[in-house]
């Protein structure tokens, strides 16, 4: 019966009202044991990601990596196109003239860097994502406006649906409900 | 700092000149904004505007469209004075553009609060006058459709473009200026447009702000690589903003034309785009906090500390112009000597001089407290300074163009209709983008004023 119910639900969804229960509630389901929790609220709350045990992520190393391409690669495009694609001698000045491609050089990085970190956090967001299981909520409408949630997903090992209802309970949660997976 | 006087970020202080005003919770800051482009009915006022700037517009349109039809001869320019309106307005608009980012990125990395609000039309302001800049040196190529030449492309003809030019470091700085600007802007609107998405009632507001929104969810596990990525592009836009104008200034300064080729050009012209982008923020703010009720989000405290940053960039605009005279007198050298004179002179010295009434003596009047706190007089500053500044690049342009190192290549320039009719149809295009953008987007960022809500309950507890 248990196992029958699992595969159709995504999870078990609790409320709350403020960013302080929010996070409190999420220290105590993870002190409990669970391990796939996530929460969603509408703006960044600081602590959360503490709370959640979130590790560093990788975004910062994306755009570095980006910056790099960007910058060596525009250097060594335009030495090329200055030295051996569209060699111009000017009153025999040096061909590559290497001051001079600094300003574009500089540009180049900047945009390299911008693009990699934000096409890398769509990424790694998995975004664009129309559909999700938390939107099947009613009431998460709010998650973008003024109320926090918090869900402890089916995919936990410890997962059991009466007892995680049961600890969202014990955090305060208001309308704790189901999450169904489709 | 004396004893006794609480920090100037104390929530002593905070609470006597508030960012935002009291009793506001994350709902109704959610509501009062989304209502602006949800709920609230389009107003007749609304009607007029846009169809005012939309003609004027339109009268950009048909001038662009003779252009292209009979080419640059309709304009005013000719050599000695190849550049005339084309690139005065150009680094005008570009100018305009840079207090945007200046407010969303360096005032971000520096933790100033008070940015929240403003920060959202600010960018897009900055995008606008991107746009409207951009278009300024493709039209002055003569032929537009041939502007993709200053691209680096493998074409059959095997030519690449010179990269030692200042003009092609231009093509690269406004590019990039634009496309980061652009992905920041954006960046910041995707929490809001899934406010809007979850708040919209019909179904085709639903469907389109649901794929703009990309389908956030506000995930604490988004989140966590969301701020990452914004702090990144604000440290990245921050050098990129100061690039830019640099780089605009290069375009002059790399010139050995008399009263271009000095070295003060590139962080005197990057003063004078953040002084006139306040400006325009200021001109833009006014009237919005007006019109929709939102003198509780954009306080006085905003646009006191705008006025501020008017006064600081536009000392160092004067510093700049103090320099320029210096440097050539103690220089000695005989055309930058001579160009002095023509300025405070020549045929176009009444030019110079409305420049230093508009951009330098009026100004003064925002060291009084006063002053700063009378909203008409900070609108009227606020035109007085772009109008100052649009008279600057016209001086630098102009008045070094006409007077070249032989007499025979001096000349004079006068504005055509066609000049007259692009520039002002600018504006118009500016306009309309801003009316469409309060109509369909949220103009304060309604996340980061649910942050701001809750920090200052924080502060109350």
């Amino acid at each position: 019966m248990q196992h029958l119910h699992r595969s159709h639900i995504y999870g078990v969804m609790g409320e709350f009202g403020d960013p302080a229960e929010l996070i409190h509630a999420v220290e105590k389901i993870r002190a409990a044991g669970y391990r796939r929790v996530n929460a969603y609220s509408p703006f960044p709350v600081e602590g959360l990601s503490e709370a959640l045990g979130l590790k560093r992520d990788m975004v910062s190393t994306i755009c570095l990596l980006g910056g790099l391409a960007g910058g060596v690669g525009g250097f060594f495009f335009q030495y090329w196109v200055a030295t051996t694609a569209y060699p111009l001698n000017i009153g025999g000045r040096p061909l590559n003239s290497w001051p001079a491609f600094i300003p574009v050089t500089f540009e180049l990085t900047i945009l390299g860097a911008s693009l990699a970190a934000v096409f890398g956090m769509l990424a790694l967001n998995k975004l664009p994502q129309p559909h999700h299981p938390v939107f099947n909520v009613p009431r998460f409408t709010h998650a973008s406006a003024d109320r926090f949630f918090v869900c402890i997903e089916a995919k936990d090992p410890k997962f059991h649906l009466a007892e995680c209802a049961r600890i969202l309970q014990e955090v305060h949660a208001h309308h704790i409900t189901e999450v169904s997976d489709d | 700092m004396s004893a006794g006087q609480p920090p100037l970020d104390s929530p002593e202080i905070r609470r006597l000149t508030p960012v935002i005003g009291p009793g506001y919770t994350y709902g109704s800051v959610t509501d009062k904004i989304s209502a602006i482009v949800l709920t609230r009915p389009t107003s007749i006022g609304w009607y007029i505007g846009f169809l005012i700037a939309f003609s004027v517009m339109g009268m950009m349109t048909v001038a662009i469209g003779w252009l292209i039809i009979k080419g640059t001869g309709i304009w005013g320019i000719n050599i000695p004075i190849g550049w005339g309106f084309a690139i005065v307005n150009f680094v005008w608009w570009i100018g305009i553009g840079h207090a945007g980012t200046l407010i969303s990125a360096i005032l971000f990395l520096l933790n100033q609060k008070w940015r929240t609000s403003i920060n959202r039309f600010a960018e897009a302001m900055t995008l606008f006058a991107v746009a409207c800049a951009g278009m300024f040196p493709l039209i002055h190529t003569g032929r537009p459709w041939m502007a993709f030449y200053m691209f680096p492309y493998p074409s059959t003809m095997g030519i690449w473009p010179q990269f030692r030019s200042p003009l092609i470091w231009d093509v690269f700085a406004v590019s990039t200026y634009g496309t980061v600007s652009l992905m920041f802007w954006f960046v910041g609107l995707i929490p809001d447009l899934a406010t809007l998405r979850d708040r919209s009632v019909q179904k085709p507001m639903k469907i389109i702000y649901g794929m703009l929104a990309l389908g956030w969810r506000g995930s604490a596990r988004h989140w966590h690589r969301y701020q990452s990525a914004y702090l990144l592009l604000a440290g990245l836009a921050t050098p990129l903003v100061l690039s830019v104008h640099s780089v605009i200034s290069f375009d002059f300064s790399v010139a050995i034309v008399p009263g271009w080729h000095t070295t003060i050009f590139p962080p005197y012209f990057v003063a004078g785009a953040i002084y006139s982008g306040f400006a325009m923020v200021l001109t833009i703010a006014i009237p919005l906090r007006k019109v929709y009720g939102l003198e509780d989000f954009i306080t006085m405290r905003h646009l006191d500390n705008m006025a501020k940053v008017m006064l600081a960039t536009g000392l160092i605009v004067a510093y700049g112009y103090f320099i320029e005279f210096f440097m050539a007198s103690y220089s000695g050298n005989k055309f930058d000597v001579f160009l002095v004179q023509q300025r405070l002179h020549g045929p176009y010295a009444p030019y110079y001089y409305a420049l230093i009434l508009c951009n330098i003596l009026i100004p003064q009047l925002l060291w009084s407290f006063k002053m700063r706190h009378n909203v008409a007089v900070l609108f009227i500053m606020s035109i007085v300074v772009n109008i100052g500044m649009w008279l600057e690049r016209f001086v630098i342009v102009v008045i070094s163009l006409t007077r070249d190192f032989v007499p025979s290549a001096w000349g004079r320039y006068s504005p055509t209709f066609w000049d007259w009719a692009t520039f002002i149809g600018t504006m118009g295009m500016f306009v309309t983008l801003i009316f469409l953008f309060v109509r369909v987007l949220p103009a304060i960022s309604i996340a980061e004023m649910r942050e701001l809500v809750s920090e200052t309950s924080e502060d109350e507890k």
